[in-house]
């Protein structure tokens, strides 16, 4: 990097003492470019071993990489933290604004330690950090309202991020998120519940100023054809056009779409709850990330008639993605358009990771059909597949936690049918409630080895979906193989912070070249080098932490509930288990 | 004839400021400290954005409030700068009703749109253009 690049900067704040600290730190931005690869030192020198996830002693650590404010689609921030949903390692990457924010405030990365006493709201600019009193936005119904406070009471529109906690945050919902503007989300791992417990209602990142080039005329033709590569290609016109969601049909077409629990892979009214569909008849807005011309964000425009005005509407712009059509709605059973972008809205009034807690309303639906959970336990509430209105109920009360069943559900899917039973269609993965793929064994397996046990980890699934039918699949160690040359690959673009959709223009040469342009000369071997370095650590983060591989292995209903590839083969998964579990034994060696 | 940006579309701006990364990248550099347009949203994303540039007025507001000349009328509409006769008083910027003279903080002076069109040409949703300005040309009187 040039020796003007405010990228080695770290910006370490205690929210105990309201004091903070800004350290030049260009050794780790050189072995590790930014993002993760940065995320994971720093947690491993700012998180004890053993530390609450509640607790003081948990850092949040936010990091972004060299490429940001420089090249479009370099738009992620990464947030690393001992997740209190695992127990374990908490990696989670957000778009939006945050990270061109951040990193024209002047900083590569932001450590927030301690605990504040009182709730309370950052401001970070290229001055340091200022601390508000948040004690008024404390308790707050909805996460879009306190969007809009800190948007009126704060400056840099244009050049800023707004993240902020909702109830399920202040709550300490193990799968809170934090919303980034509006519309994104550090989302999984419950960074919100992170910021709950240390009273961090938001962080407001200004930023506004100029990045160093090295090579101009490199950095000008590497520039266009990343920008043409994102304005033209038939993928990314997809990801603008119908977004995500794209994936319901020809997912539900293959039965890979987890429906009603995963009780089937197809939904009988993933017609009505298509991208195509919701596009159709409520798109509203598209939005981008900042300094990605894709605009893959998709608002749905919903029009409900007041219940006591008469004619009087509202209009409200939901936010909408296949992973939620996905959770909140074919696996809730849900097909009426409206009523699922009325729960989704509620995640995002709530501030609830939507995957997890549809995953959880699905266990706590099937749970309570089997006759192990009662009404009484569900507060007066009967679920039922497709009731959306109920489902809306239940969601509030998983933040509000009125039963002991609503707090072990508050905890995740795992902890509810630990206490109630049902472990067996508990759809988590490695303490993570599933993602919306039921493509095969390599997916699963996704889940279980990923380090984040997220799809994006490693995208198990597209194995599965390349292979087309079970005999073409890798053998067990194969498998492995390629799950993890793919994991490996990703935490070099998820160090650059490009996203994970640009990954088919990001490739090795490309990379290398925005590099050079900004003084950073590697060599494809040492960026791969890279990618197997942050692996191997954030795989001993875990083993540190307590992970056992040993441990891992998918619910049963995966195995009842057949794939695109028949009946998920068990021996083939077991094996590849047994194998990763051998290759991280040999880790600690 | 001289040329102006034109705000043709707002509504299908999505907000990825492609357009101020662009104007900044002009000088060889990135962030948007340096650029001459600013898209911000319109209260929250959720009901659009706000694409502020410089639309080369007949009889400029910021020029009339430029105490050294600095600033000039353009013929054809717009203002030409001129850094060196600059004080940095940012009347310029006070003068303008749609806040469309930034500020370089870095130098301390206004960022004044050259009507160059690079901006638009990175816009992926044709929100913006590059027009010919309506104001005929007459020389400043």
């Amino acid at each position: 990097m040039t020796d003007s690049d405010p990228i080695r900067r770290v910006l370490t704040i205690d929210l105990s003492t309201q004091t903070s600290a800004v350290d030049e730190r260009p050794e780790l931005f050189d072995a590790a470019l930014g993002g993760a690869g940065v995320g994971i030192r720093l947690l491993e020198e700012a998180c004890p071993v053993g530390a609450d996830p509640l607790g003081p002693e948990n850092p949040i650590v936010l990091a972004v990489g060299p490429l940001v404010g420089l090249y479009p689609l370099a738009s992620k921030t990464v947030a690393m933290f001992k997740s209190p949903h695992t127990g374990n390692l908490g990696e989670s990457h957000a778009g939006g604004r945050s990270a061109v924010a951040l990193r024209q405030a002047g900083y590569g990365a932001v450590v927030v330690r301690g605990r504040s006493e009182r709730p309370v709201y950052l401001v970070i600019d290229r001055d340091g950090v200022a601390f508000r009193d948040a004690s008024a936005l404390w308790g707050l119904r909805s996460s879009y309202t306190v969007g809009g406070v800190l948007r009126e009471r704060e400056a840099g529109s244009g050049y800023r991020s707004i993240l902020r906690i909702g109830p399920a945050g202040e709550r300490l919902v193990t799968y809170a998120t934090v919303i980034a503007e509006t519309y994104r989300h550090f989302g999984r791992l419950g960074l919100g519940a992170v910021f709950g417990a240390k009273r961090l209602k938001g962080i407001v990142i200004v930023g506004r100023r100029t990045l160093p080039v090295a090579d101009a005329g490199l950095y000008r033709r590497t520039y266009d054809a990343v920008y043409r590569a994102a304005t033209s290609s038939d993928a990314m016109r997809k990801y603008h056009e119908i977004g995500t969601p794209m994936n319901v049909l020809p997912l539900n077409e293959l039965g890979a779409l987890p429906t009603r629990n995963l009780a089937s892979g197809r939904f009988e009214h993933a017609d009505r709850i298509s991208g195509e569909a919701i596009a159709e008849g409520y798109l509203g807005r598209r939005l981008a990330c900042a300094h990605c011309p894709v605009a893959c964000i998709h608002l749905a425009a919903l029009r409900t008639p007041h219940p006591s005005e008469p004619y009087f509407a509202k209009t409200d712009m939901l936010g909408y993605d296949y992973e939620l059509i996905y959770s909140l709605g074919s696996m809730l059973g849900i097909g009426d358009p409206e009523a699922m972008l009325r729960l989704m809205d509620e995640a995002e009034v709530q501030g609830l990771d939507a995957m997890s807690t549809g995953v959880v309303l699905a266990w706590a639906t099937e749970a309570f059909e089997r006759g192990l959970v009662s009404t009484t336990d569900l507060d007066g509430l009967t679920l039922a597949w497709g009731d959306a209105d109920t489902y809306v109920e239940a969601a509030r009360r998983i933040v509000t936690q009125p039963t002991d069943l609503y707090r072990a559900m508050a905890r995740g899917v795992d902890a509810a049918a630990a206490a109630y039973g049902g472990a067996e269609f508990a759809l988590a993965f490695g303490g993570n409630e599933m993602p919306g793929y039921h493509t095969g064994p390599a997916g699963h397996l996704g889940y279980l080895l990923g380090a984040r046990h997220s799809h994006l980890d490693n995208a198990g699934y597209s194995i599965d979906q390349k292979a087309q039918t079970p005999d073409r699949l890798p053998d067990p160690i194969g498998l492995v193989d390629a799950i993890e040359a793919e994991e490996s690959w990703r935490q070099v673009l998820s160090s650059l912070v490009v996203c994970f959709f640009s990954r088919g223009i990001y490739d090795a040469d490309t990379v290398l070249a925005a590099l050079a342009s900004l003084g950073i000369e590697r060599s494809e071997p040492e960026l791969r080098a890279i990618g197997d370095d942050v692996l191997r650590r954030k795989r001993a983060f875990k083993v540190r932490e307590g992970f056992d591989p040993k441990a891992l292995h998918p619910p049963e209903r995966v195995y009842r509930t057949p794939s695109p590839l028949g009946a998920v083969d068990r021996g083939l998964v077991d094996a590849a288990l047994a194998e990763y579990a051998r290759r991280l034994a040999a880790l600690g060696e | 004839m001289a040329k102006r940006l034109s705000i043709v579309d707002p509504d299908r701006c999505v907000g990825c400021q492609s357009c101020m990364f662009a104007c900044a990248r002009r000088t060889g550099v990135g962030g948007v400290a340096g650029a001459r347009i600013r898209v911000r949203s319109a209260g929250g994303m959720r009901k659009g954005f706000v694409v502020i540039v410089c639309r080369a007025c007949d009889d400029p507001p910021c020029a009339r409030a430029c105490p050294t000349d600095a600033l000039t009328r353009r013929p054809g509409g717009g203002v030409t700068f001129r850094s060196d006769a600059c004080t940095s008083c940012e009347q310029c910027r006070e003068a303008c009703p749609f806040g469309a003279v930034l500020w370089d903080d870095e130098e301390d002076r206004p960022l004044v749109c050259v009507y160059c069109g690079v901006c638009a040409g990175y816009c992926p949703y044709d929100v913006l253009a590059l027009e010919e300005t309506s104001v005929e040309e007459r020389g400043d009187d």
